[in-house]
């Protein structure tokens, strides 16, 4: 794979199946992770159809109502912990007061990003032209991926060497190469729109 | 945590006003996000030129953390709502 790179109409990359896959895969558990059960699922225009179908009955906007309740307290699950963090790290109280103002509308930017790629890239593959609106979403969602898989990995800036005597059986082996094409991903995304 | 100032004192109408201790957001390093991400969103978020976008990456990776904006509590928090979500590891605090 090649990469992205620029074009006269913004960026462009081609996908295999497999990747594609890959990568819509692990962008919508991070929307349902965020938003919950079913967010990664367009509300209106999804490809089954109204969203209540596809989730278990569950409203469409459940990321919406999920949001205006969320709780002060830092996320228990790591990964949210790292995706929702707190502003302050010395004043709980303050930190509080920021999550119950900002939680909400960072989820639904994370769920709308996500909701983009997902868009935009065919489960089959293929070319995939992004308009540079299109591209900032996908940086930030290339972007929670990778921090949703650092965190499960526990990747350190010295991963590459921490991890290089690993198991070939070690089921961690596969995400890290996911994690490594991720990055090669966002790097040529990132250069592409300079 | 910060406080306010238990005793303010009013200035003289002739006397220079010194402003309030300025708010400020700091971006701590972590080691997911791509140096090249992380100048991209601050010349994006900040509208910095890439020599000093650049230069405040460079501090976030070798010394752990930068302060990259300063001013009111209000505008510092916008900040760091806007910084979360790119994905950036970002707090406020007081500058003391």
């Amino acid at each position: 794979m090649a990469g992205f790179r620029r074009t006269p109409r913004g960026v462009s990359a081609r996908f295999t199946a497999d990747q594609a896959g890959i990568l819509r895969s692990l962008v919508a558990q991070v929307a349902d992770l965020v938003g919950g059960p079913g967010s990664a699922e367009a509300p209106v225009d999804g490809p089954e159809g109204p969203g209540e179908a596809a989730n278990g009955g569950l409203p469409a906007d459940f990321a919406a109502i999920l949001g205006t309740d969320s709780p002060p307290e830092p996320p228990e699950d790591p990964v949210l912990a790292r995706l929702l963090p707190d502003a302050y790290g010395d004043d709980p109280e303050a930190a509080g007061d920021f999550r119950r103002y900002t939680e909400p509308g960072l989820r639904s930017g994370k769920v709308a990003a996500a909701r983009t790629v997902l868009a935009t890239l065919p489960a089959a593959g293929g070319r995939v032209r992004l308009s540079a609106g299109d591209a900032e979403a996908w940086l930030r969602s290339l972007n929670d991926v990778r921090l949703a898989l650092g965190v499960v990995l526990g990747i350190t800036e010295d991963y590459e060497h921490e991890f290089a005597g690993l198991d070939p059986e070690d089921p961690r082996g596969a995400y890290l190469h996911v994690y490594d094409f991720l990055t090669f991903l966002q790097e040529t995304l990132v250069r592409a729109l300079r | 945590m910060s406080v306010a100032p238990a005793e303010v004192e009013r200035p003289e109408a002739d006397e220079v006003v010194v402003p309030d201790t300025p708010w400020v957001t700091i971006v701590w390093n972590d080691p997911v996000n791509l140096m090249s991400y992380v100048t991209y969103v601050f010349q994006k978020v900040f509208g910095y030129a890439k020599p000093r976008a650049e230069k405040l990456m460079l501090d976030v990776h070798h010394r752990g953390k930068a302060v990259v904006s300063s001013g009111t509590r209000e505008s510092m928090e916008r900040d760091a709502e806007i910084l979360h979500g790119y994905g950036l590891w970002a707090t406020v605090s007081h500058d003391r």
